[in-house]
Protein backbone atom coordinates (compact mmCIF):
# COMPACT_ATOMS: atom_id res chain seq x y z
CA UNK A 1 0.00 0.00 0.00
CA UNK A 2 0.97 3.09 -1.03
CA UNK A 3 0.71 6.04 1.49
CA UNK A 4 -0.90 9.05 0.30
CA UNK A 5 -1.13 12.20 2.73
CA UNK A 6 -3.87 13.93 3.73
CA UNK A 7 -2.10 17.33 2.50
CA UNK A 8 -1.49 15.90 -0.67
CA UNK A 9 -4.85 15.10 -1.17
CA UNK A 10 -5.89 18.64 -0.41
CA UNK A 11 -3.76 19.68 -2.31
CA UNK A 12 -4.72 17.62 -5.36
CA UNK A 13 -8.12 18.60 -4.90
CA UNK A 14 -7.39 22.48 -5.10
CA UNK A 15 -5.71 21.75 -8.66
CA UNK A 16 -8.89 19.99 -9.68
CA UNK A 17 -10.87 22.33 -8.45
CA UNK A 18 -12.98 20.44 -5.93
CA UNK A 19 -13.66 20.71 -1.74
CA UNK A 20 -14.14 17.56 0.60
CA UNK A 21 -14.62 17.57 4.02
CA UNK A 22 -12.48 16.25 6.48
CA UNK A 23 -13.82 12.45 6.54
CA UNK A 24 -13.69 12.76 2.62
CA UNK A 25 -10.22 13.78 2.88
CA UNK A 26 -9.37 10.43 4.50
CA UNK A 27 -11.83 8.25 2.32
CA UNK A 28 -9.65 9.53 -0.23
CA UNK A 29 -6.62 9.48 0.88
CA UNK A 30 -7.00 5.22 1.63
CA UNK A 31 -8.56 5.11 -1.98
CA UNK A 32 -6.16 6.48 -3.63
CA UNK A 33 -3.35 4.99 -1.83
CA UNK A 34 -5.08 1.88 -2.92
CA UNK A 35 -5.42 1.98 -6.61
CA UNK A 36 -1.50 4.14 -6.56
CA UNK A 37 -0.61 0.95 -4.94
CA UNK A 38 -2.35 -1.07 -7.60
CA UNK A 39 -0.79 0.78 -10.58
CA UNK A 40 2.78 0.85 -8.86
CA UNK A 41 2.41 -3.42 -10.27
CA UNK A 42 3.68 -1.27 -13.80
CA UNK A 43 7.27 -0.69 -12.08
CA UNK A 44 7.63 -4.38 -12.10
CA UNK A 45 8.02 -3.98 -16.14
CA UNK A 46 11.48 -2.70 -18.04
CA UNK A 47 9.76 0.02 -19.87
CA UNK A 48 13.56 1.13 -20.93
CA UNK A 49 13.78 2.42 -24.15
CA UNK A 50 10.04 1.89 -25.57
CA UNK A 51 8.08 4.82 -26.84
CA UNK A 52 4.76 6.02 -25.06
CA UNK A 53 1.32 5.31 -27.01
CA UNK A 54 -0.62 8.72 -26.54
CA UNK A 55 -2.61 7.91 -29.61
CA UNK A 56 -3.17 4.59 -31.40
CA UNK A 57 -3.58 6.01 -34.75
CA UNK A 58 -1.19 7.68 -36.66
CA UNK A 59 -2.81 11.58 -36.24
CA UNK A 60 -2.12 14.14 -38.62
CA UNK A 61 -3.06 17.56 -38.80
CA UNK A 62 -6.24 17.88 -40.39
CA UNK A 63 -6.29 21.36 -42.56
CA UNK A 64 -9.21 23.13 -43.97
CA UNK A 65 -9.95 26.33 -45.87
CA UNK A 66 -10.80 29.41 -43.79
CA UNK A 67 -13.92 30.04 -44.84
CA UNK A 68 -16.77 32.19 -43.06
CA UNK A 69 -19.70 30.16 -42.48
CA UNK A 70 -22.89 30.55 -39.65
CA UNK A 71 -22.32 30.27 -36.41
CA UNK A 72 -25.01 29.99 -33.30
CA UNK A 73 -26.28 33.72 -32.67
CA UNK A 74 -25.88 34.93 -29.27
CA UNK A 75 -28.96 34.13 -27.84
CA UNK A 76 -28.67 30.56 -28.69
CA UNK A 77 -25.57 30.38 -27.48
CA UNK A 78 -26.65 31.61 -23.74
CA UNK A 79 -29.58 29.05 -23.40
CA UNK A 80 -27.71 26.83 -21.36
CA UNK A 81 -25.67 29.72 -19.63
CA UNK A 82 -27.04 29.86 -15.40
CA UNK A 83 -26.73 33.44 -15.40
CA UNK A 84 -26.31 36.13 -17.85
CA UNK A 85 -26.33 39.65 -18.44
CA UNK A 86 -26.59 42.22 -21.29
CA UNK A 87 -25.87 39.26 -23.82
CA UNK A 88 -22.98 37.98 -21.66
CA UNK A 89 -22.11 35.32 -19.03
CA UNK A 90 -22.56 36.49 -15.89
CA UNK A 91 -19.75 35.29 -13.41
CA UNK A 92 -18.99 35.65 -9.37
CA UNK A 93 -16.01 38.61 -9.03
CA UNK A 94 -13.08 37.25 -9.97
CA UNK A 95 -10.52 39.97 -7.92
CA UNK A 96 -10.74 40.22 -4.38
CA UNK A 97 -12.27 44.20 -2.97
CA UNK B 1 -43.44 -13.30 -33.52
CA UNK B 2 -42.52 -10.68 -31.34
CA UNK B 3 -42.02 -7.36 -33.82
CA UNK B 4 -38.72 -7.11 -32.52
CA UNK B 5 -37.65 -9.83 -32.99
CA UNK B 6 -38.20 -9.97 -36.94
CA UNK B 7 -35.43 -10.06 -38.60
CA UNK B 8 -33.95 -6.20 -40.05
CA UNK B 9 -34.97 -7.35 -44.33
CA UNK B 10 -38.17 -8.43 -42.48
CA UNK B 11 -38.98 -5.26 -41.22
CA UNK B 12 -37.64 -3.29 -44.15
CA UNK B 13 -39.86 -5.66 -46.79
CA UNK B 14 -43.47 -5.30 -44.23
CA UNK B 15 -42.56 -1.63 -44.62
CA UNK B 16 -42.19 -0.75 -47.89
CA UNK B 17 -45.09 -3.11 -49.05
CA UNK B 18 -47.12 -1.19 -46.69
CA UNK B 19 -48.18 -4.57 -44.57
CA UNK B 20 -46.31 -2.63 -41.27
CA UNK B 21 -46.65 1.32 -40.12
CA UNK B 22 -43.45 3.39 -39.11
CA UNK B 23 -46.18 4.59 -36.35
CA UNK B 24 -46.98 1.13 -35.60
CA UNK B 25 -43.18 0.60 -34.71
CA UNK B 26 -42.89 3.33 -33.16
CA UNK B 27 -45.80 2.37 -30.84
CA UNK B 28 -44.54 -1.03 -30.12
CA UNK B 29 -41.25 0.81 -28.79
CA UNK B 30 -43.19 2.98 -26.21
CA UNK B 31 -46.09 0.37 -24.87
CA UNK B 32 -43.28 -1.71 -24.59
CA UNK B 33 -40.86 0.91 -22.30
CA UNK B 34 -44.44 1.79 -20.49
CA UNK B 35 -44.92 -2.27 -20.08
CA UNK B 36 -41.27 -2.92 -18.58
CA UNK B 37 -39.24 0.20 -17.77
CA UNK B 38 -40.97 1.15 -14.67
CA UNK B 39 -38.73 -1.92 -13.39
CA UNK B 40 -35.98 -1.88 -15.80
CA UNK B 41 -35.11 1.79 -15.39
CA UNK B 42 -33.32 2.15 -18.88
CA UNK B 43 -34.50 5.40 -20.10
CA UNK B 44 -33.72 8.89 -18.52
CA UNK B 45 -35.28 10.98 -21.07
CA UNK B 46 -38.23 9.96 -23.97
CA UNK B 47 -38.70 11.61 -26.99
CA UNK B 48 -42.08 10.48 -27.24
CA UNK B 49 -43.99 13.17 -29.53
CA UNK B 50 -40.84 13.98 -31.68
CA UNK B 51 -40.87 10.51 -32.66
CA UNK B 52 -44.69 9.77 -33.39
CA UNK B 53 -44.43 13.20 -35.68
CA UNK B 54 -41.45 12.01 -37.87
CA UNK B 55 -43.54 8.25 -37.37
CA UNK B 56 -46.11 9.71 -39.52
CA UNK B 57 -44.03 11.81 -41.74
CA UNK B 58 -42.38 8.56 -42.91
CA UNK B 59 -44.94 6.37 -43.24
CA UNK B 60 -45.79 8.54 -46.61
CA UNK B 61 -42.54 7.38 -47.77
CA UNK B 62 -42.71 3.70 -47.49
CA UNK B 63 -42.21 2.20 -50.68
CA UNK B 64 -40.01 4.96 -51.50
CA UNK B 65 -36.96 5.52 -49.25
CA UNK B 66 -33.77 4.01 -49.85
CA UNK B 67 -32.98 5.05 -46.15
CA UNK B 68 -30.81 2.06 -44.23
CA UNK B 69 -32.17 2.52 -41.06
CA UNK B 70 -36.05 3.60 -42.82
CA UNK B 71 -38.54 3.75 -39.96
CA UNK B 72 -36.70 1.84 -36.78
CA UNK B 73 -36.77 2.91 -33.57
CA UNK B 74 -33.27 3.50 -31.94
CA UNK B 75 -32.14 4.12 -27.91
CA UNK B 76 -29.42 6.45 -27.01
CA UNK B 77 -26.69 6.64 -24.89
CA UNK B 78 -27.26 9.60 -22.56
CA UNK B 79 -23.67 11.08 -23.08
CA UNK B 80 -24.41 11.50 -27.13
CA UNK B 81 -25.72 15.14 -27.48
CA UNK B 82 -28.82 15.39 -29.03
CA UNK B 83 -30.38 18.59 -30.34
CA UNK B 84 -32.98 20.05 -27.87
CA UNK B 85 -33.55 17.31 -25.92
CA UNK B 86 -32.18 16.67 -22.30
CA UNK B 87 -28.70 14.90 -22.16
CA UNK B 88 -27.04 14.86 -18.78
CA UNK B 89 -24.61 12.18 -18.98
CA UNK B 90 -26.46 10.75 -15.64
CA UNK B 91 -24.85 13.60 -14.33
CA UNK B 92 -26.57 15.97 -11.49
CA UNK B 93 -24.29 18.41 -13.02
CA UNK B 94 -26.02 18.55 -16.53
CA UNK B 95 -29.33 17.93 -15.16
CA UNK B 96 -30.74 20.74 -17.01
CA UNK B 97 -28.48 20.68 -20.05
CA UNK B 98 -30.30 20.91 -23.47
CA UNK B 99 -27.57 20.49 -26.67
CA UNK B 100 -27.40 22.98 -29.09
CA UNK B 101 -26.32 20.36 -31.66
CA UNK B 102 -26.41 17.04 -32.75
CA UNK B 103 -23.78 14.28 -32.74
CA UNK B 104 -22.31 13.46 -35.71
CA UNK B 105 -23.74 9.79 -35.24
CA UNK B 106 -27.67 11.17 -34.54
CA UNK B 107 -26.93 12.97 -37.25
CA UNK B 108 -26.21 10.06 -39.26
CA UNK B 109 -29.14 8.28 -38.08
CA UNK B 110 -31.50 10.67 -38.82
CA UNK B 111 -30.26 10.77 -42.48
CA UNK B 112 -30.89 6.91 -43.16
CA UNK B 113 -34.04 7.95 -41.20
CA UNK B 114 -33.72 5.97 -37.97
CA UNK B 115 -36.18 7.09 -35.08
CA UNK B 116 -34.48 8.02 -31.66
CA UNK B 117 -37.19 7.28 -29.44
CA UNK B 118 -35.16 8.58 -26.48
CA UNK B 119 -31.99 8.81 -24.10
CA UNK B 120 -30.30 5.78 -21.86
CA UNK B 121 -29.34 5.61 -18.16
CA UNK B 122 -25.39 5.04 -17.45
CA UNK B 123 -23.18 5.26 -15.06
CA UNK B 124 -22.09 9.06 -14.73
CA UNK B 125 -20.01 10.70 -17.26
CA UNK B 126 -19.42 6.82 -18.41
CA UNK B 127 -17.30 6.15 -15.31
CA UNK B 128 -18.36 2.57 -13.60
CA UNK B 129 -19.56 -1.02 -14.85
CA UNK B 130 -22.36 -1.49 -13.12
CA UNK B 131 -24.66 1.46 -13.31
CA UNK B 132 -25.07 2.05 -10.13
CA UNK B 133 -22.86 5.73 -10.48
CA UNK B 134 -25.79 6.90 -12.39
CA UNK B 135 -26.87 10.31 -10.27
CA UNK B 136 -30.30 9.52 -11.01
CA UNK B 137 -31.31 5.76 -10.48
CA UNK B 138 -29.75 2.29 -11.16
CA UNK B 139 -31.06 0.30 -14.40
CA UNK B 140 -31.81 -3.32 -13.55
CA UNK B 141 -30.78 -6.52 -15.58
CA UNK B 142 -33.94 -7.97 -16.91
CA UNK B 143 -32.79 -11.35 -16.47
CA UNK B 144 -33.00 -10.32 -12.92
CA UNK B 145 -34.03 -7.21 -11.33
CA UNK B 146 -31.35 -7.38 -8.09
CA UNK B 147 -28.25 -7.37 -10.85
CA UNK B 148 -26.79 -4.93 -12.39
CA UNK B 149 -26.95 -4.23 -16.16
CA UNK B 150 -23.58 -3.65 -16.32
CA UNK B 151 -21.80 -0.39 -17.65
CA UNK B 152 -21.59 2.06 -18.51
CA UNK B 153 -24.09 1.71 -21.44
CA UNK B 154 -26.16 0.03 -18.99
CA UNK B 155 -29.42 1.36 -19.95
CA UNK B 156 -28.31 0.76 -24.10
CA UNK B 157 -28.30 -3.05 -22.83
CA UNK B 158 -31.04 -3.66 -21.11
CA UNK B 159 -33.43 -1.13 -23.61
CA UNK B 160 -32.53 -3.87 -26.28
CA UNK B 161 -32.54 -7.03 -23.80
CA UNK B 162 -35.88 -6.46 -22.88
CA UNK B 163 -37.52 -5.87 -25.95
CA UNK B 164 -37.64 -1.68 -25.50
CA UNK B 165 -36.22 -0.87 -28.46
CA UNK B 166 -34.14 -3.04 -31.10
CA UNK B 167 -31.22 -1.23 -31.26
CA UNK B 168 -29.46 1.39 -29.11
CA UNK B 169 -25.96 3.36 -29.36
CA UNK B 170 -23.88 2.96 -26.33
CA UNK B 171 -19.88 4.68 -25.85
CA UNK B 172 -16.94 1.94 -24.87
CA UNK B 173 -13.68 3.21 -22.85
CA UNK B 174 -13.04 0.42 -21.36
CA UNK B 175 -15.35 -2.45 -22.28
CA UNK B 176 -18.87 -0.25 -21.73
CA UNK B 177 -20.56 -1.56 -24.82
CA UNK B 178 -19.14 -4.75 -24.58
CA UNK B 179 -19.66 -5.53 -20.77
CA UNK B 180 -23.52 -4.88 -20.55
CA UNK B 181 -24.34 -6.48 -23.95
CA UNK B 182 -22.41 -10.06 -22.16
CA UNK B 183 -24.28 -9.51 -18.95
CA UNK B 184 -27.91 -8.69 -20.67
CA UNK B 185 -27.81 -11.58 -23.42
CA UNK B 186 -27.34 -9.03 -26.85
CA UNK B 187 -24.65 -8.15 -29.29
CA UNK B 188 -22.47 -5.09 -28.26
CA UNK B 189 -19.76 -3.76 -31.00
CA UNK B 190 -16.71 -1.55 -29.76
CA UNK B 191 -15.34 -0.41 -33.27
CA UNK B 192 -11.72 0.29 -33.90
CA UNK B 193 -10.76 3.37 -32.50
CA UNK B 194 -11.89 6.07 -35.52
CA UNK B 195 -14.19 4.27 -37.26
CA UNK B 196 -17.29 6.58 -35.66
CA UNK B 197 -16.76 10.22 -35.18
CA UNK B 198 -16.83 11.22 -31.22
CA UNK B 199 -18.04 14.52 -32.41
CA UNK B 200 -21.01 15.18 -30.02
CA UNK B 201 -19.96 12.37 -27.42
CA UNK B 202 -19.69 13.96 -23.81
CA UNK B 203 -15.72 13.31 -23.65
CA UNK B 204 -14.44 10.70 -20.97
CA UNK B 205 -11.20 9.52 -22.06
CA UNK B 206 -10.55 10.75 -25.78
CA UNK B 207 -8.06 8.61 -27.15
CA UNK B 208 -9.86 5.23 -25.72
CA UNK B 209 -13.50 6.29 -26.28
CA UNK B 210 -15.37 5.21 -29.11
CA UNK B 211 -19.37 4.91 -30.07
CA UNK B 212 -20.81 1.63 -31.32
CA UNK B 213 -24.26 -0.17 -31.81
CA UNK B 214 -26.17 -2.35 -29.46
CA UNK B 215 -28.52 -4.55 -30.48
CA UNK B 216 -30.78 -7.88 -30.82
CA UNK B 217 -28.83 -9.39 -33.65
CA UNK B 218 -25.53 -9.61 -35.95
CA UNK B 219 -27.38 -8.12 -38.73
CA UNK B 220 -28.52 -5.75 -36.66
CA UNK B 221 -25.20 -4.48 -35.21
CA UNK B 222 -23.74 -4.40 -38.72
CA UNK B 223 -26.47 -2.22 -40.40
CA UNK B 224 -26.47 0.06 -37.31
CA UNK B 225 -22.42 0.63 -37.62
CA UNK B 226 -22.50 0.91 -41.15
CA UNK B 227 -25.00 3.79 -40.56
CA UNK B 228 -22.67 6.21 -38.35
CA UNK B 229 -19.33 4.87 -39.46
CA UNK B 230 -16.79 7.21 -41.16
CA UNK B 231 -14.52 10.16 -41.38
CA UNK B 232 -16.22 13.51 -40.06
CA UNK B 233 -14.71 16.78 -40.37
CA UNK B 234 -15.74 17.55 -36.57
CA UNK B 235 -13.90 14.82 -35.49
CA UNK B 236 -9.91 15.23 -36.63
CA UNK B 237 -9.09 12.00 -35.15
CA UNK B 238 -12.14 10.04 -37.12
CA UNK B 239 -10.30 8.06 -39.38
CA UNK B 240 -10.04 9.05 -43.50
CA UNK B 241 -10.60 4.84 -44.04
CA UNK B 242 -12.58 3.14 -46.47
CA UNK B 243 -15.73 1.73 -44.76
CA UNK B 244 -16.81 -1.48 -46.46
CA UNK B 245 -20.25 -3.04 -46.57
CA UNK B 246 -20.44 -5.07 -43.23
CA UNK B 247 -23.31 -6.84 -44.42
CA UNK B 248 -21.17 -8.31 -47.26
CA UNK B 249 -19.62 -10.43 -44.73
CA UNK B 250 -22.43 -12.37 -42.88
CA UNK B 251 -21.95 -15.45 -45.29
CA UNK B 252 -21.88 -17.80 -42.33
CA UNK B 253 -18.72 -19.39 -43.74
CA UNK B 254 -15.55 -19.62 -41.71
CA UNK B 255 -13.81 -22.11 -43.45
CA UNK B 256 -9.93 -21.78 -42.78
CA UNK B 257 -10.65 -18.59 -40.51
CA UNK B 258 -7.81 -18.64 -37.93
CA UNK B 259 -8.91 -18.13 -34.30
CA UNK B 260 -6.56 -17.25 -31.47
CA UNK B 261 -7.63 -17.88 -27.63
CA UNK B 262 -5.36 -15.99 -25.48
CA UNK B 263 -4.22 -18.51 -22.14
CA UNK B 264 -4.99 -15.23 -19.90
CA UNK B 265 -8.42 -14.81 -21.06
CA UNK B 266 -9.31 -18.10 -19.70
CA UNK B 267 -7.09 -18.43 -16.78
CA UNK B 268 -7.81 -17.81 -12.81
CA UNK B 269 -10.41 -15.25 -11.89
CA UNK B 270 -12.76 -16.70 -15.19
CA UNK B 271 -15.77 -18.43 -13.69
CA UNK B 272 -16.61 -21.91 -14.13
CA UNK B 273 -20.21 -21.20 -16.19
CA UNK B 274 -18.32 -18.47 -18.21
CA UNK B 275 -15.10 -21.20 -19.49
CA UNK B 276 -17.81 -23.55 -20.49
CA UNK B 277 -19.91 -21.38 -22.44
CA UNK B 278 -16.76 -19.68 -24.46
CA UNK B 279 -14.78 -23.18 -25.17
CA UNK B 280 -18.39 -24.82 -26.27
CA UNK B 281 -18.71 -21.72 -28.47
CA UNK B 282 -15.29 -21.51 -29.96
CA UNK B 283 -15.60 -25.43 -30.25
CA UNK B 284 -18.61 -24.72 -32.60
CA UNK B 285 -16.15 -22.56 -34.64
CA UNK B 286 -13.95 -25.07 -34.93
CA UNK B 287 -16.52 -27.43 -36.29
CA UNK B 288 -17.33 -25.08 -39.07
CA UNK B 289 -14.32 -25.17 -40.41
CA UNK B 290 -12.23 -22.61 -38.53
CA UNK B 291 -8.51 -23.35 -37.19
CA UNK B 292 -8.07 -22.75 -33.45
CA UNK B 293 -4.47 -22.22 -31.41
CA UNK B 294 -4.08 -21.04 -27.82
CA UNK B 295 -1.83 -17.48 -27.54
CA UNK B 296 -0.51 -15.72 -25.19
CA UNK B 297 -0.95 -11.79 -25.03
CA UNK B 298 1.54 -11.21 -22.00
CA UNK B 299 1.28 -7.77 -20.85
CA UNK B 300 -2.70 -8.42 -20.41
CA UNK B 301 -2.45 -8.52 -16.42
CA UNK B 302 -0.80 -5.17 -16.17
CA UNK B 303 -4.27 -3.29 -18.57
CA UNK B 304 -6.57 -2.68 -15.79
CA UNK B 305 -3.59 -0.25 -13.47
CA UNK B 306 -2.66 1.14 -17.31
CA UNK B 307 -5.86 1.67 -18.21
CA UNK B 308 -7.33 3.55 -14.75
CA UNK B 309 -3.84 5.60 -15.25
CA UNK B 310 -4.49 6.91 -18.89
CA UNK B 311 -8.40 6.81 -18.43
CA UNK B 312 -8.45 9.16 -15.10
CA UNK B 313 -6.14 11.77 -16.32
CA UNK B 314 -7.61 12.04 -19.49
CA UNK B 315 -10.88 12.43 -17.49
CA UNK B 316 -9.26 15.03 -15.17
CA UNK B 317 -8.31 17.38 -18.18
CA UNK B 318 -12.01 16.45 -20.10
CA UNK B 319 -14.05 17.09 -17.06
CA UNK B 320 -12.85 20.48 -16.20
CA UNK B 321 -15.53 22.24 -18.99
CA UNK B 322 -17.48 21.64 -15.78
CA UNK B 323 -17.28 24.25 -14.24
CA UNK B 324 -20.86 26.11 -13.98
CA UNK B 325 -19.95 29.04 -16.55
CA UNK B 326 -21.88 28.24 -19.89
CA UNK B 327 -23.65 25.37 -18.52
CA UNK B 328 -25.20 23.16 -16.55
CA UNK B 329 -26.20 23.43 -12.55
CA UNK B 330 -23.94 26.27 -10.93
CA UNK B 331 -23.69 26.47 -7.18
CA UNK B 332 -23.36 29.88 -6.70
CA UNK B 333 -20.40 31.36 -4.40
CA UNK B 334 -19.09 34.79 -3.62
CA UNK B 335 -15.83 34.06 -5.76
CA UNK B 336 -15.29 32.88 -8.49
CA UNK B 337 -12.77 29.88 -7.74
CA UNK B 338 -15.22 28.96 -4.82
CA UNK B 339 -17.89 28.81 -7.28
CA UNK B 340 -16.16 26.07 -9.47
CA UNK B 341 -15.12 23.94 -6.53
CA UNK B 342 -18.65 24.26 -5.04
CA UNK B 343 -20.28 23.01 -8.66
CA UNK B 344 -18.65 20.55 -9.21
CA UNK B 345 -18.46 19.01 -5.77
CA UNK B 346 -22.00 18.86 -5.33
CA UNK B 347 -22.55 18.57 -8.85
CA UNK B 348 -20.03 15.22 -9.42
CA UNK B 349 -21.07 11.98 -7.95
CA UNK B 350 -17.90 10.11 -5.95
CA UNK B 351 -16.57 7.67 -8.43
CA UNK B 352 -16.45 10.76 -10.75
CA UNK B 353 -14.43 12.65 -7.98
CA UNK B 354 -12.57 9.47 -7.45
CA UNK B 355 -11.18 9.40 -10.83
CA UNK B 356 -10.85 12.96 -11.20
CA UNK B 357 -8.48 12.90 -8.33
CA UNK B 358 -6.52 10.31 -9.32
CA UNK B 359 -5.90 11.38 -12.75
CA UNK B 360 -4.79 15.25 -11.92
CA UNK B 361 -2.52 13.23 -9.36
CA UNK B 362 -1.24 11.02 -12.04
CA UNK B 363 -0.71 14.23 -14.01
CA UNK B 364 0.21 16.13 -10.99
CA UNK B 365 4.59 18.03 -10.81
CA UNK B 366 6.61 15.08 -9.56
CA UNK B 367 4.08 11.78 -10.29
CA UNK B 368 3.42 13.03 -13.90
CA UNK B 369 6.98 10.22 -15.61
CA UNK B 370 6.27 7.92 -12.71
CA UNK B 371 2.83 7.29 -13.46
CA UNK B 372 1.40 8.65 -16.58
CA UNK B 373 4.07 8.26 -18.52
CA UNK B 374 5.26 4.80 -17.46
CA UNK B 375 1.41 4.02 -18.09
CA UNK B 376 1.80 5.07 -21.98
CA UNK B 377 4.43 3.15 -22.33
CA UNK B 378 3.31 0.17 -21.29
CA UNK B 379 0.10 0.77 -22.95
CA UNK B 380 2.36 0.13 -26.29
CA UNK B 381 3.91 -2.91 -24.81
CA UNK B 382 0.25 -3.93 -24.38
CA UNK B 383 -0.57 -2.86 -28.07
CA UNK B 384 1.91 -4.72 -29.75
CA UNK B 385 0.78 -8.37 -28.05
CA UNK B 386 -2.16 -7.87 -30.40
CA UNK B 387 0.03 -6.76 -33.31
CA UNK B 388 1.92 -9.76 -32.65
CA UNK B 389 -0.87 -11.88 -32.45
CA UNK B 390 -2.55 -10.24 -35.63
CA UNK B 391 0.49 -11.62 -37.77
CA UNK B 392 -0.55 -15.17 -37.93
CA UNK B 393 -4.29 -14.62 -36.68
CA UNK B 394 -7.64 -13.40 -37.90
CA UNK B 395 -9.50 -13.30 -34.71
CA UNK B 396 -8.94 -13.17 -30.91
CA UNK B 397 -11.55 -14.75 -29.18
CA UNK B 398 -12.30 -15.15 -25.50
CA UNK B 399 -14.78 -14.40 -22.90
CA UNK B 400 -15.83 -10.40 -22.45
CA UNK B 401 -16.39 -10.52 -18.66
CA UNK B 402 -14.68 -13.11 -16.23
CA UNK B 403 -18.43 -13.61 -14.70
CA UNK B 404 -21.67 -13.12 -15.21
CA UNK B 405 -23.79 -10.36 -13.84
CA UNK B 406 -23.26 -9.55 -10.09
CA UNK B 407 -26.06 -8.32 -7.57
CA UNK B 408 -26.52 -4.40 -7.29
CA UNK B 409 -24.64 -3.19 -4.14
CA UNK B 410 -22.02 -6.25 -4.62
CA UNK B 411 -18.72 -4.23 -5.49
CA UNK B 412 -19.52 -0.80 -5.21
CA UNK B 413 -17.71 -0.04 -1.81
CA UNK B 414 -14.84 -1.91 -3.44
CA UNK B 415 -13.63 0.32 -6.31
CA UNK B 416 -10.43 -2.25 -7.13
CA UNK B 417 -12.85 -5.16 -7.23
CA UNK B 418 -15.08 -3.33 -9.66
CA UNK B 419 -12.11 -2.22 -11.91
CA UNK B 420 -10.90 -5.84 -12.24
CA UNK B 421 -14.42 -6.84 -13.85
CA UNK B 422 -13.04 -5.04 -16.81
CA UNK B 423 -9.61 -7.27 -17.56
CA UNK B 424 -10.88 -8.92 -20.24
CA UNK B 425 -12.02 -5.79 -22.66
CA UNK B 426 -9.92 -2.84 -21.43
CA UNK B 427 -6.72 -4.03 -23.44
CA UNK B 428 -9.08 -3.62 -26.59
CA UNK B 429 -9.31 -0.20 -26.36
CA UNK B 430 -5.61 0.66 -25.16
CA UNK B 431 -4.54 -1.48 -28.66
CA UNK B 432 -7.68 0.69 -30.44
CA UNK B 433 -8.64 -2.61 -31.95
CA UNK B 434 -12.18 -3.73 -32.49
CA UNK B 435 -14.35 -6.12 -30.73
CA UNK B 436 -18.07 -7.17 -30.58
CA UNK B 437 -19.67 -9.02 -27.52
CA UNK B 438 -22.14 -11.80 -28.82
CA UNK B 439 -24.64 -14.03 -26.49
CA UNK B 440 -23.30 -17.63 -25.79
CA UNK B 441 -25.11 -19.53 -23.80
CA UNK B 442 -26.37 -18.99 -20.10
CA UNK B 443 -24.42 -19.51 -17.01
CA UNK B 444 -26.96 -20.77 -14.07
CA UNK B 445 -29.97 -18.49 -15.86
CA UNK B 446 -27.68 -15.33 -16.50
CA UNK B 447 -26.12 -14.79 -20.07
CA UNK B 448 -22.73 -15.11 -20.90
CA UNK B 449 -20.90 -12.72 -23.67
CA UNK B 450 -18.06 -14.13 -26.40
CA UNK B 451 -15.71 -11.89 -27.04
CA UNK B 452 -14.42 -11.72 -30.76
CA UNK B 453 -11.51 -9.27 -31.41
CA UNK B 454 -10.12 -8.07 -34.66
CA UNK B 455 -7.30 -6.26 -36.31
CA UNK B 456 -7.73 -2.58 -37.22
CA UNK B 457 -10.45 -1.39 -39.45
CA UNK B 458 -11.25 -5.37 -39.96
CA UNK B 459 -15.22 -5.12 -38.17
CA UNK B 460 -16.22 -7.05 -41.10
CA UNK B 461 -14.20 -9.81 -40.29
CA UNK B 462 -15.62 -9.52 -36.58
CA UNK B 463 -19.09 -9.54 -37.70
CA UNK B 464 -18.30 -12.64 -40.03
CA UNK B 465 -17.12 -14.60 -37.13
CA UNK B 466 -19.66 -13.32 -34.89
CA UNK B 467 -22.92 -13.94 -37.69
CA UNK B 468 -21.41 -17.42 -37.85
CA UNK B 469 -21.57 -18.46 -34.56
CA UNK B 470 -24.97 -16.81 -33.95
CA UNK B 471 -26.50 -19.03 -36.62
CA UNK B 472 -24.95 -22.00 -36.12
CA UNK B 473 -25.54 -21.79 -32.48
CA UNK B 474 -29.37 -20.64 -32.90
CA UNK B 475 -29.73 -19.88 -28.99
CA UNK B 476 -32.24 -17.01 -29.53
CA UNK B 477 -31.95 -16.23 -25.95
CA UNK B 478 -34.64 -13.77 -24.02
CA UNK B 479 -35.26 -13.00 -20.57
CA UNK B 480 -38.97 -14.05 -19.23
CA UNK B 481 -39.16 -10.74 -17.74
CA UNK B 482 -40.91 -11.85 -15.13
CA UNK B 483 -41.80 -9.52 -11.79
CA UNK B 484 -41.33 -6.88 -14.50
CA UNK B 485 -43.75 -4.45 -14.75
CA UNK B 486 -44.59 -0.57 -15.60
Amino acid sequence: MTEITKEQIKHVAHLARLTFTEEEVEAFAKDLGDIIGFAEQLNELDTEGIEETTHVLDITNVLRDDVVRDSLDREEALKNAPAQQNGQVKVPKVIGD
Amino acid sequence: MALFDESYKALQDRLHKKDLSVTELVNEAYENIKKTDGSVHAFLTLNEEAARQQAQALDAERGHSQATLFGLPIGIKDNIVTKGLKTTAASQLLANFEPLHHATVVERIQAQQGIVIGKLNMDEFAMGSSNENSSFYTTRNPWDLERVPGGSSGGSAAAVAAGMVPFSLGSDTGGSIRQPAAFCGVVGMKPTYGRVSRFGLIAFASSLDQIGPLTTTVENNAHLLQAISGVDAYDSTSADVAVPDFTKALTGEVKGLRIAVPKEYLGEGVSAGVKAAVKKAIAQLEALGASVEEVSLPHSKYAVATYYLLASSEASANLARFDGVRYGVRKEADNLIDMYKKTRSEGFGDEVKRRIMLGTFALSSGYYDAYYKKAQKVRTLIKRDFEKVFENFDVVIGPTTPTTAFKIGEKIDDPLTMYANDILTIPVNLAGVPAISVPCGLAEGLPVGLQIIGKPFDEATVYRTAHAYEQAANLKLAPSLEGVNA
